[in-house]
């Protein structure tokens, strides 16, 4: 026999006394002693899944169980329990107002098909009919139907959300194959949209599938984001995501965000009335050209898979309003280790987007935001610095003396190389331009001109006197001189 | 098996808009202490929590068993507790009848722009199913000095 204290509000449970005895070795097999002897307590010590409530707090001489062992929690003869309250509430939250709370008799109904089509959803408590009629009755967006887009709008299709809107303008690329599962071989040259929508129709006929054939811009944003409840970012650029976020701030929307580069992802649910924003994570951008893209930096195939999918999960948990959402939460998943960490993150009152002051008020220009200044027009190519792959090729054909420089990684080179080049990688340059001679003539050549750019001008810092840049890098030798080799 | 009233004096009245408004945007919270649906003071206790107190409030355990303690002190019982709700009705969220307590009085003040309106009291339905609003007397002030808030 053991003591259990009784806090104020369950004591008319047990005819007003303050302590009850009951018997039992654990915790657990004394509530359970306890709740048969006061019947009444069972309803608000255990939710309908048996689970004590999260606000019951069991306490052993002073010490929480879920410290100790939980409801296995020994106890000995003599030893005190106490229940005690944790109390908690609030106002509603959007996702309260906006699906939650939605009083059942809106929510539509489902059909037979439906419930057979759903039935291992219906078949747990958590999620249920009323759970499969606010899938149904919810509205997602997802930004992009590329590599994050494609798994999260699969599975909310799969999972039965009822309209699924899609932003996207690009066309399907033989190089987006390897991880936007969305799209097949057919598909290639097609508009994204119309290969997802194609997809996911036959994936699902039950669901709505919007598509908004745009460049998400400032200007449409707001009206964009308008008539959905979540909006999921699998963007793949700064100044879109900051769009994305201000724009989930001012329409109180949650933003389910994921990210991807190389090995690694991130994924954290923001802009909820309560948690905090990416601008409370990241208040400024990176400088240009810090953060390369993934085209730029590759990524592996299989980790837009796990990021989109979690952004699914966090989707279609906001919807249903059950399980802990990855709000005040950031995951960052590394797939070379196979590891996830979690950081905290905490509102910022100083956040110029969600905080108590906030100085982003309306949606700005992102670009500039970003540092990113439109690109020059097609200039003329500039002689003295720059040649093109028709000029160099009649230039090797009348047999002058000059020498190309391949600046890309050594993993490149494997795919194509132009033959006769000499490779020195970006990042040794500085350290090995001793190797060449400061008089002879050379052009410097990568995939596309950037980096080959960036050496061209160290070289000339360096006196250099003719040093040119292949303009369009190797991609458009290809184009233009040498069809043979692969492009990547 | 609840009787669904509570009667609060002007001065304990006064003590909850006033925290409501000193803590706004974010939510406050304390104990009422009374007997028999008169509140004659008030425990105001920090908002410990961790999803955003512009939003939810958190009385934790050890804040709890202080409220006891002062009830059993003052020789009366803990009848139920108080929040605010910033810029939003003093009505019952979901959330709200998701964490209740039987018996307790929800005593809710609206916070409009950092200016307290509306009170309302609610009590939580023996089936949890949902809340039933109670009847919020406006008592006489027998002792100006009864509404202590303790602020922590």
């Amino acid at each position: 026999m053991a003591k259990i204290l009784i806090p104020t509000p369950l004591r008319p449970y047990t005819d007003k006394q303050d302590a009850v005895d009951a018997a039992g070795a654990t915790v657990g097999e004394l509530l359970a002693d306890l709740t048969r002897r006061h019947s009444g307590l069972k309803a608000h010590l255990y939710n309908e899944q048996g689970k004590l409530r999260s606000f019951v707090n069991v306490y052993v001489n002073d010490e929480d169980i879920r410290y100790l062992q939980k409801e296995q929690t020994p106890v000995a003869a003599g030893d005190t329990v106490s229940i005690i309250p944790s109390v908690a509430g609030g106002a509603e939250t959007t996702i309260d107002r906006s699906v939650r709370q939605q009083p059942d008799h809106d929510l539509p109904t489902l059909t037979n098909d439906e419930v057979k089509r759903y039935s291992r959803h219906l078949i747990m408590p958590e999620v249920g009919v009323d759970g499969q009629r606010k899938l149904k009755a919810a509205k997602v967006l997802c930004i992009g139907a590329g590599g994050l887009g494609s798994p999260v709008a699969m599975y909310l299709a799969a999972a039965g959300v009822g309209t699924i809107g899609l932003v996207d303008f690009d066309v399907v690329d033989f190089s987006n194959l390897q991880r936007q599962i969305l799209h097949s071989t057919p598909d290639v040259g097609l508009p994204k949209l119309q290969s997802a929508k194609n997809k996911l129709n036959a994936l699902n006929p039950e669901v709505k599938i919007v598509t908004h054939e745009t460049a998400l811009s400032s200007q449409n944003a707001l009206q964009l984001f308008e008539p959905y409840d979540v909006i999921v970012d699998g963007t793949d650029n700064f100044p879109t995501r900051y769009l994305v976020n201000d724009a989930c701030v001012l329409l109180g929307k949650p933003n389910a965000y994921g990210s991807i580069f190389r090995f690694e992802g991130q994924a954290s649910v923001f802009a909820t009335k309560n948690g905090p924003c990416y601008r409370c994570l990241y208040p400024e951008p990176p400088p240009p050209g810090l953060v390369p893209s993934c085209a730029e930096g590759g990524v592996l195939g299989v980790l837009p898979g796990i990021i989109g999918i979690i952004q699914a999960t966090e989707t279609v948990k906001l919807i249903m309003g059950i399980g802990e959402p990855l709000i005040g939460r950031f995951l960052i998943y590394d797939a070379l280790r196979m590891r996830f960490r979690e950081l905290k993150l905490r509102k910022d009152p100083d956040c110029p987007a969600c905080g108590t002051h906030p100085t982003v008020t309306k949606l700005i220009d992102y670009e500039q935001f970003c540092g990113i200044t439109a690109a020059p027009e097609p200039a003329k190519v500039n002689s003295a610095t720059e040649l093109t792959s028709l000029e160099l090729k009649a230039r090797l054909d009348r047999g002058d003396k000059l020498t190309i420089v391949d600046v890309r990684e050594p993993n490149e080179l494997q795919i194509n190389r132009i033959p006769g080049s000499l490779h020195i990688p970006l990042g040794d340059v500085p350290r090995r331009y001793n190797e060449l001679d400061p008089d002879a003539e050379y052009v410097m050549q990568c995939k596309s001109g950037v980096r080959s750019g960036k050496a061209a001008d160290f070289l000339r810092s360096v006196g250099f006197k003719r040093v040119l840049n292949l303009k369009g890098g190797i991609l458009d030798w290809i184009d233009k001189v040498d069809p043979t080799q692969p492009k990547y | 098996m609840t009787d669904c009233r509570l009667t609060v004096t002007p001065s304990i009245e006064y003590a909850i808009r006033a925290h409501g408004q000193e803590t706004y945007p974010h939510e406050c919270c304390g104990a009422l202490l009374g007997r028999d649906g008169h509140v004659s003071a008030l425990v105001a206790l920090p908002n410990t929590t961790e999803e955003g107190p512009r939003r939810r409030f958190l009385v934790r355990p050890t804040d709890y068993r202080e409220a006891e303690r002062r009830a059993a002190e003052l020789g009366a019982e803990l009848l139920g507790f108080y929040h605010s709700h910033p810029d939003h009705p003093a009505r019952p969220s979901q959330y709200d009848l998701d964490h209740a307590w039987p018996t307790f009085a929800y005593l809710i003040v609206a916070v409009a722009e950092a200016k307290a309106t509306d009170m309302t009291v609610w009590f939580l339905k023996d089936d949890r199913s949902s809340f039933e609003e109670g009847t919020l007397n406006h008592g006489e002030n027998p002792h100006p000095d009864t509404a202590e808030a303790v602020h922590r």
